[in-house]
């Protein structure tokens, strides 16, 4: 498995930059198993992200790699995708990365529901600039901007880009780590927008002011705090109060940007009248 | 008999500048719509698909200019185009396209503003912005088309230098040209050149994304041809990779810059008229020019030996000919549409021995020939003091 994967990876960059604990590499990890599973085509995908610790992940992989501006991943990967749709395209995001400066290019992307795999690593804090609260901080959490305690709900990022139109959305955590080699393989084969969310942790900007423990402990709390979707369909509401969903939440259909855009083209060129 | 003028047309600007762009061999558009710019987005969301191309609304400024780089990179010729608030929501990509050295072109119709201004209303107030609009230093190229025939052409020109030099190209037109009809006459494609990125050979070991040749400019594989690499807007090393060294940092920097600062005989425009013997020069760019060169004939007129001197790329500012001209002028009045923008330059090149005056308007309306003739009379009596 080791050599196998290691072709994904550009390991004269390596060491990472990450910090000790952090579950980055977990995912990143996750990342070239799926790819290794998919028998990807490296001279035919490229890899966006846009700005955080998370997004130095493109960096670490032998693919094409773009690493962009803050919040502006899913825009630039619509460029590449757009004007070559027979393109693969990942987008790696950090939760502030895609919910905050890039939420309206998230809510866009799924819209359009343009063939892209986005994986947002969700470590529910700011990691880069050294723990500011973002849009997926829970509420009542310590954050550098937050000495008292956040007081701003969070988001549901899979539900939110379900209802904006993505047709496959998932949650993994890097405690479920093969999981999360599976729902990324899936994500990748889906024809349309797809969205996995990686709940992961950063022991060091979060885990330590919200008194999570260590690495250790946080993937433990993943453990703990996660429920499958099978199982939640028993539970109620109040039995999942301050608990996530893990697994495939929605799959569904609709046409895809780019194959619609060049049905458009035909129309355009006079060879077809659909549309 | 009357002459017959192969595809002569009654054009507007805007639709000049997307017919150059087709020339161009643009095949992507990504923008947002903003008056006064968006006949260009409307006539390619048309024409774009029409040869094969592709034309996307985006949901802002912002995303438009990242998805106009992402489909370079992936080998297509891209463009967007805007006017001033979304110029300033394109700034933070466009400075990545720069380091980046990712080949676009980004039309600015300037309106009247600052903020929301007089959408409607022309303007030349985005010459500094086009130039430091971004943060860091980085080179601009810089266009101005004075009507819509310079409109197609300068569009070509746009692209060409921003493929040649791997570096974003800005065209900045004015409310006026781009809503102005006027006779324009089409080349026969076959006679436009057209400049195509410089690619790496084929099969090589290792290719360097940042590794320049001895003019500056790295060559240029596109995203899926088989050479793998990465990009970022982080300073990086000849490999892609981020870095913070600074000899690496300082030597990228310098050959951005470089690579068009040596090149000024390939990117400097510029029109002269009657400016041989000339003792009062206007120098004016844009629509701007138009009243100048009707000012400039009726000077000659009169008996006043005024000339005019019109750069068409502005950035980098035509150092090297406004210094010729102030070797040789007494005078020289800089009309702009703004409280004084480009007259910096002017004044910064012409020293002490040239007088550098402004004409300056903010109401939204177009300077008139008399009121530069008067500005020109003006000078040929501060002369006649002087003596
Ligand atoms: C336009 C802009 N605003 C702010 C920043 C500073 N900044 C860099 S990373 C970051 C947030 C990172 O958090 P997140 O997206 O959650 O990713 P993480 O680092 O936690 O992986 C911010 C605010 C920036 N680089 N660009």
């Amino acid at each position: 498995m080791q050599n196998s994967v290691e072709k994904y990876l550009r390991t004269e960059k390596l060491p990472h930059i990450w910090c000790a604990g952090c579950g980055n590499g977990i995912v990143l990890g996750a990342m070239v198993r799926a790819f290794e599973k998919m028998g990807c085509n490296q001279n035919n995908t490229v890899i966006v992200s846009g700005i955080g610790c998370s997004s130095r992940a493109a960096g670490y992989m032998d693919f094409n790699t773009l690493h962009t501006t803050h919040g502006r991943a899913l825009a630039f990967a619509t460029g590449i995708k757009m004007a070559k749709p027979g393109i693969d395209v990942f987008v790696i995001m950090g939760d502030g990365d895609a919910a905050s400066i890039g939420g309206n290019h998230l809510i866009h992307a799924a819209r359009r529901n343009i063939d892209l795999t986005a994986i947002i690593f969700n470590n529910q804090i700011y990691g880069m600039t050294g723990g500011q609260y973002s849009p997926l901080t829970p509420p009542g959490s310590i954050a550098t901007t937050a000495p008292y305690h956040t007081i701003e709900r969070n988001f549901d990022l899979p539900e939110l880009a379900r209802v904006a139109g993505a047709t496959y959305v998932a949650r993994g955590t890097t405690y479920h780590a093969a999981m999360l080699t599976n729902l990324i393989t899936a994500g990748a084969a889906h024809k349309g927008f797809s969205l996995i969310e990686v709940v992961t942790a950063c022991p060091v900007s979060f885990g330590r002011r919200n008194k999570m423990g260590g690495a250790y402990d946080m993937l433990m709390w993943q453990k703990k705090q996660a429920v499958s979707v099978e199982k939640a369909k028993s539970m109620t509401p109040e039995e999942l109060q301050g608990k996530f969903v893990i697994g495939e939440l929605y799959k569904g259909a609709a046409p895809e940007y780019t194959e619609v855009y060049d049905r458009l083209i035909e129309k355009a060129q006079g060879k077809s009248e659909e549309e | 008999m009357t002459e017959v003028i192969p595809l002569a047309r009654l054009m507007q600007g805007n639709e000049a500048v997307a017919e150059g762009a087709l020339a161009a061999g643009a095949r992507f558009f990504a923008g947002y719509p903003i008056t006064p710019s968006t006949e260009i987005a409307e006539i390619l969301a048309k024409k774009l698909p029409a040869v094969g191309g592709k034309f996307i609304q985006m949901e802002d400024e912002i995303s438009s200019m990242a998805a106009v780089i992402g489909a370079s990179l992936v080998g297509l010729k891209s463009l967007t185009a805007t006017s001033g608030p979304g110029f300033s929501l394109k700034q933070e990509n466009l400075g990545f396209a720069a380091l980046a050295e990712i080949p676009c072109v980004v039309v600015n119709v300037q309106r009247y503003g600052p903020s929301t201004g007089i959408p409607t209303a022309t303007a030349q107030g985005d010459i500094m912005q086009a130039r430091w609009g971004t943060h860091g230093d980085h080179p601009m190229i810089v266009l101005c088309p004075a009507s819509v025939q310079e409109s197609f052409t300068l569009t070509i020109q746009a692209f060409n230098l921003s493929e040649r030099f791997r570096t974003p190209v800005v065209l900045l037109s004015e409310e006026i040209i781009g809503h102005s009809r006027e006779r324009v006459v089409l080349p026969d494609l076959s006679e436009i050149k057209i400049i195509n990125r410089k690619k790496p050979p084929a099969g090589l070991d290792r290719y360097c994304p940042y590794q320049a040749d001895a003019d500056g400019v790295p060559p240029m594989a596109n995203f899926g041809e088989g050479y793998r690499y990465h990009v970022t807007g982080l300073i990086h090393d000849e490999s892609g990779g981020p870095t913070t060294d600074p000899k690496k940092a300082e030597s990228l920097i310098n050959r951005l810059n470089n690579k068009i600062m040596d090149h000024l005989d390939e990117i400097t425009m510029t029109e002269s008229l009657m400016t041989e013997d000339a003792e009062i020069i206007i120098f004016a760019y844009g629509a701007t020019a138009r009243s100048a060169k009707s000012a400039v004939k009726k000077a000659r007129e009169m008996g006043i030996k005024a000339g005019l001197f019109r750069p068409l790329t502005i950035w980098p500012f035509p150092a090297k000919e406004v210094a010729a001209l102030c070797a040789r002028a007494n005078a020289i009045i800089v009309p702009e549409l703004n409280l004084g923008q480009l007259i910096g330059e002017v004044e910064r090149v012409a020293g002490l021995d040239t007088r550098v005056t402004g004409i300056n308007r903010v109401s939204g309306e177009m300077i008139r020939p008399d009121e530069i003739l008067d500005a020109i009379k003006t000078e040929v009596k501060v002369k006649k003091h002087a003596k």
